[in-house]
């Protein structure tokens, strides 16, 4: 579904993406890992096409694109949830919800379908996005993306500031997305054991390459790594 | 009493007027983060096609369909040609881009049509309503801008709030680069953003024209005013510029009825230090986020 080969991302001189080669199967969980600064969130930027690889291929379901526009990415079937979330905390929950399938002119997931999988955004959705928990505002993004039934789907940092039990409810919620309508997933995370514990696969980046690539219980095991990538 | 019930009429309508170009600069401002300082001038140069048309003999309505539709182009092609490469630079740039814009329109319309301000035409009459045998300082006319500026106010309300285009606008300007990822076209958006402001400039322009005639400069303290009215609201809040043009037309009013006209800019000035000392966001500042 996405396939990413040799990937170059610089910022001037400096480069933060080093020819990353990845895959990501319909139904699939990657998980992408590493410390701060690994590259990571470079990573997920450029696939989605907000930054400008200098190198390298991004093909979604067998096409090109790595020099596609952001928004026709977008109409390709890629979702992207930045971190941070990037809800828009000025509009309602339900606008935000209604732009994440604008696209789709008609077409999108029906608001109800939302409301039923993220039942906390349902009493909360004539409300400014802004007035969110953490938890929520997650949610919310998630949501969002949904909303233009995408095919494919990059996730930075999910898990970012939020309490254990709403990360590990998040994680689940990706895992039975990907089980049931096939979406192929690339998350990227800090959170390790959160991650690894959804995941198909696990890649670990430093300095913007990609210095492992296991399924997840070998990288889990393998207390060298887990010690010098993995914080856990 | 009299007096009173007069300034405050004028002040409603003259405010009207600082509503709406204050609107303009809150379109451009929550569309792209620029303070337009040219949207005196493009106003200006779009009110001056209109006098054209209507000097040529044609109806009043006539011209203002001109200005309006000539501020619909002008504002969408200033923001493709010019605008668009600043947009991302530094404040500054903007800045310096929308004041040269603001010399070079006002130039312009110098040597094409002269520096000698002329008349225009108003809508309706300007004689003022008779109530009670009494004339009032409020004529049809200025009826017809009280009228024509909320309306226009209440249509913005409703394109921003209740259409898909409205939510993308608002979307583009709020988080651009998620409005990308949610597949809005974000320079779109923005052009259009430019396009709208620059139209309800030139229906400004239009509307205010009897008051001040047209002439190269004659716009400029308009626009001073507006930049108030769109301070004192709120830079970020169309409601803000609606309200705050108002009471700035008001305080006025007020000012140059009781105290005489000289000490008006004082008073604008004095509305802005004081807004920014007490409420530096405007009235209709949006509420901070809360932390959860």
């Amino acid at each position: 579904m996405l396939e990413v080969e040799s990937l170059v991302t610089d910022y001037g001189p400096v480069r933060a993406v080093d020819g990353v080669s990845l895959r990501v199967g319909e139904g699939e969980v990657t998980a992408v890992l590493g410390a701060n600064g690994a590259g990571k969130t470079s990573l997920l930027r450029t696939i989605s096409g907000l930054e400008r690889a200098s190198s390298g291929r991004v093909v979604l379901a067998g096409e090109d694109i790595t020099h596609t526009a952001v928004e026709d990415i977008v109409r390709r079937g890629l979702a992207h949830v930045p971190e941070g979330r990037g809800v828009i905390g000025e509009l309602t929950v339900e606008e935000n919800l209604r732009l994440g399938g604008l696209w789709r002119r008609g077409e999108s997931a029906p608001l109800e379908d939302m409301y039923d999988l993220f039942p906390a955004l349902r009493e909360r959705r004539s409300k400014p996005a802004a007035t969110l928990s953490g938890g929520e505002r997650q949610m919310l993004s998630l949501g969002r993306a949904l909303m233009g039934r995408p095919r494919a789907l990059l996730l930075d940092e999910p898990s970012l500031g939020l309490a254990p039990r709403i990360t590990a409810q998040i994680m689940a919620l990706v895992r039975q997305l990907c089980d049931e309508r096939g979406l192929a997933v690339l998350l990227v995370e800090q959170n390790a054991r959160s991650a690894l514990s959804i995941a198909d696969t696990g890649i670990v980046l430093d300095l913007g390459r990609v210095v492992a690539a296991e399924d997840p219980e070998r990288l889990a095991d393998d207390a060298d790594l887990r010690h010098a990538y993995l914080g856990f | 009493m009299t007096q009173f019930i007069n300034l405050t009429l004028n002040g409603i309508s003259t405010g009207a007027i600082y509503a709406v170009v204050a609107l303009a600069l809150v379109l451009i401002w929550r569309a792209t983060r620029i303070v337009n300082f040219a949207q005196g001038a493009m106003l200006m140069f779009t009110t001056f096609l209109a006098a054209i048309v209507i000097e040529a003999g044609n109806p009043y309505w006539l011209g203002l369909l001109v200005a309006l539709a000539s501020g619909l182009v002008l504002g969408a092609v200033l923001e493709r040609v010019l605008i668009r490469r600043v947009e991302s630079a530094p404040p500054l740039n903007a800045v310096i881009v929308t004041l040269g814009l603001l010399v070079l329109l006002e130039a312009a319309a110098g040597m094409i049509w002269g520096n000698t301000p002329r008349s225009f035409p108003a809508a309706f009459s300007i004689q003022g309503f008779e109530v009670g045998g009494t004339r009032l300082l409020f004529s049809p006319n200025d009826l017809f801008i009280v009228l024509v500026v909320f309306g226009v106010a209440g249509g913005l309300a409703l394109l921003f709030r209740m259409t898909t285009l409205g939510l993308q606008l608002r979307a583009a300007a709020f988080a651009p680069e998620v409005a990308r990822l949610q597949g809005v076209r974000v320079g779109r958006m923005f052009t259009i953003g430019w396009a709208l402001a620059a139209l309800v400039g030139s229906l400004a322009g239009v509307l205010v024209a009897p008051s001040v005639f047209v002439g190269p400069n004659q716009f400029d303290s308009i626009l001073i005013y507006a930049f108030v009215a769109a301070v004192l609201g709120g830079l970020d809040s169309p409601l803000g510029a609606i309200v705050g043009g108002v009471i700035l037309g008001l305080v006025l009013s007020y000012v140059s009825g009781y105290e005489g006209s000289a000490l008006a800019p004082l008073a604008a000035l004095a509305v802005l230090v004081a807004t920014l000392m007490i409420r530096p966001g405007g009235l209709f500042s949006p509420a901070r986020e809360r932390r959860v």
